[in-house]
């Protein structure tokens, strides 16, 4: 009677900790790395110049005028972030254009406005707002508001200019260079524009404001969103028949104890994805490479724990006496051989980033969630089926007769 | 079961294949990828055959990257180009993503990576880093739960599994990038784990029959572990097939890593790691 209700209650626990993970899976999901979903990882660097040298204040100033135009790409949770002392992590998830959007967001952006010998004589500072528009003949342009500072600043300069041509630069780009016909003070107009989106794209950047210096684009990787959804449903069906293919191997060489170990399996599968989700971790296509992985470790300690018990029956116990044994004996081993290995998870996901950070973290949960369902979730699976004729067969566990 | 006895004949196999890949290594090195020597890569899909010819006319119209290497892949299932180029500029790869969708109507952009020389620097550094951080990490700890000989050998069994798998790439002369470094790591984290489960009942025998010489209780140790270590790296090496054939060409090299780097793993554990343990000892009796 009392093993009995032992058994009921560890039937509960482990049912319960199965509906946690389904929870915790459908209330958060997974999330999918920028490889998986498609999206854009750019690595920015800040290029120290003449007058300024690259600190806290400037790596600030850059980041909020990134943030800025990032946000006017109307993206769902982008990422930016410092990284190091000089450089700007930018996620762009499922964004349209990814190579189109690394190249607006890395660009200075310096508007300048200039006379015919190049000197500079007022600055996209004095720009207060700037917008696509059309003018009068139906031509695409950037329509600009300056300042009130700027205004009179840009009547003094066309009065001064008047009948001479004036050029507006972004960067060293010559965007317009128009004759001045008279004097201008709060607002102007950009023509030249193919397009009315090359006016916005350019109009984000005045708006906006320019980088307090240059910044280097030093490593983009982008990812269309067809690549994405195939990367993932390859992974899911390979992973699948992975599983499948070890569930068959393992029922084959251990019988009844194999169709526990399958049934382990999947418990375990559905945990890790219950920490995954509740970690809130990111998924990436090597980090799908380490959970499958993680599945042969989830295997292996049950291949220890089951070669631990075939040993003490050997040895002349009886099934309860080699499984407290047994277990206890493969405690250590599978400790001291996973502790290594979740070291050299953790070491490199100190050293890399990215997708191969991805891999190292999901590996590392991965190890630690099989340990778990190892020492938790094979044990009462074990003991529950303790007392069936299916165990105590002598072909369970692989053992032969003689 | 003997296998220790005849380690000469174990160290003679593992010897072979390292000094033949380490002879490629040194003739052919690896071949590195744009993660590591810095460059741009941009890959298309096409709905009909397009071949490098008709994407090199492209860019050399725009005369952006025209010297680049073009190869045909099947990444997408349908008609994919590669292209390979050094570290280019954000509007250069946007001018060639729109000159390449403008001259094919189907074309579609898979991915772009580009790389600039420093990030490959570094890398390289961090992964030299990352590989004596995690040898000294394991070191320490098999000192301390065994002793330090078995760290030591350890740390050998360990060099020899990734000496292989570097060899054996240099042979092949795969395109390595970030990927393979996670392989090795993990390579490095399985052979170890590996080791330890033989380790672990050397340990345990070096009580229970403390009577015979070590050669007998590492022996035993080998051969009663022996169905776990085959049916672990089966099931290991079962889940690795599985992606590697049905998990697309991305993660393929990584795949060939891990399989490579397992395989010589396990063999490693059982024919390297106690039969050096061995000849330790007898080193010191003498």
């Amino acid at each position: 009677m009392r093993y009995k209700q032992k058994r009921r209650i560890k039937l509960i626990i482990i049912l319960a900790i199965m509906a946690f993970a389904a929870f915790l899976y459908f209330q958060h999901g997974i999330n999918l790395g920028l490889d998986l979903q498609g999206g854009a990882h750019i690595v920015l660097q800040a290029q120290p110049t003449e007058e300024r040298e690259i600190n806290d204040t400037v790596m600030s100033g850059i980041q909020s005028v990134i943030e800025r135009r990032v946000n006017q790409l109307g993206l769902t949770e982008p990422l930016i972030q410092r990284q190091g002392s000089d450089r700007i992590i930018v996620e762009l998830p499922a964004v349209d254009s990814p190579n189109e959007a690394i190249n607006t967001i890395g660009r200075t952006a310096m508007l300048t406005f200039r006379n015919s010998a190049g000197e500079v004589l007022m600055t996209g500072e004095a720009v207060k707002d700037a917008r696509a528009d059309h003018d009068q003949y139906g031509r695409p342009v950037i329509a600009f508001t300056l300042t009130d500072e700027g205004s009179k600043q840009f009547a003094n300069i066309t009065r001064q200019y008047i009948g001479e041509k004036i050029g507006i630069y972004l960067d060293d780009e010559r965007l317009t260079n128009p004759t001045v016909q008279a004097v201008i003070e709060e607002r102007g107009q950009i023509t030249g524009y193919e397009s009315i989106q090359a006016a916005e794209e350019d109009a984000i950047l005045i708006r906006e404001g320019a980088l307090p210096v240059p910044v280097e684009v030093i490593e983009t990787r982008t990812v269309g969103p067809t690549l994405g959804s195939i990367s993932i449903q390859k992974s899911i069906k390979a992973g699948l028949i992975g599983l499948l293919l070890v569930a068959i191997y393992m029922v084959f060489y251990y019988r009844f104890p194999g169709v526990l170990a399958a049934v382990i399996l999947a418990i375990y599968g559905l945990i890790l994805m219950g920490t995954m989700a509740g970690l809130q971790a990111t998924l990436t296509l090597p980090g799908i490479a380490g959970l499958i992985l993680s599945i042969g470790m989830a295997v292996d300690a049950n291949i220890i724990i089951f070669e631990r018990i075939k040993d003490e029956l050997k040895s002349g116990k009886t099934l309860r006496a080699a499984i407290d044994s047994g277990f206890k004996r493969a405690y250590t081993t599978i400790i001291d051989a996973n502790v290594t290995t979740i070291m050299t998870a953790l070491i490199l996901a100190y050293f890399t980033s990215g997708t191969v950070r991805g891999f190292a973290v999901t590996l590392g949960i991965g190890i630690i969630v099989s340990m778990f369902t190892a020492f938790f979730v094979t044990r009462n699976v074990i003991d529950i089926f303790a007392g069936s004729k299916l165990l105590r067969e002598n072909k369970s566990f692989g053992v032969r007769k003689g | 079961m003997d296998i220790l006895g005849k380690r000469k004949l174990w160290y003679t196999i593992s010897t072979t294949v390292i000094v033949i890949g380490l002879l490629f290594l040194m003739i052919n090195g690896l071949n590195l990828g744009i993660d590591f020597n810095g460059g741009t890569l941009m890959e298309f899909s096409f709905a009909e055959n397009v071949t490098s010819e008709e994407v090199r006319a492209v860019l050399e119209r725009i005369e952006i990257a025209e010297d680049s290497k073009i190869q045909q892949s099947e990444s997408a299932g349908e008609h994919g180009v590669i292209i390979r180029a050094k570290t280019l500029e954000s509007e250069e790869i946007v001018t060639v993503d729109n000159a390449i969708r403008e001259e094919f109507q189907s074309a579609e952009m898979l991915r772009t990576e580009m790389v600039g020389p420093t990030i490959g620097r570094e890398l390289r550094i961090n992964a030299l880093l990352a590989m004596i951080a995690a040898s000294i990490a394991i070191v320490a700890y098999i000192s301390f739960r065994f002793e330090f000989r078995f760290a030591v050998v350890s740390i050998i069994t360990l060099m020899h599994d990734v000496l292989i798998t570097l060899g054996i790439f240099a042979i092949l002369g795969r395109e390595v990038n970030t990927p393979f470094v996670a392989a090795l790591l993990t390579i490095v984290g399985y052979s170890i784990n590996d080791t330890i489960v033989i380790f672990d009942r050397i340990r345990e025998n070096m009580k229970l029959m403390h009577k015979v010489p070590f050669i007998k209780q590492a022996n035993t140790a080998v051969v009663d572990t022996l169905p776990r270590s085959i049916n672990t790296s089966i099931t290991t090496l079962i889940t690795i097939l599985a992606i590697y054939f049905f998990g697309g060409a991305s993660i393929q090299t990584f795949m060939l890593a891990l399989f490579i780097g397992m395989f010589a793993g396990t063999y490693s554990s059982i024919f390297v790691a106690s039969p050096l343990l061995v000849t330790w000892q007898e080193r010191i009796s003498k």
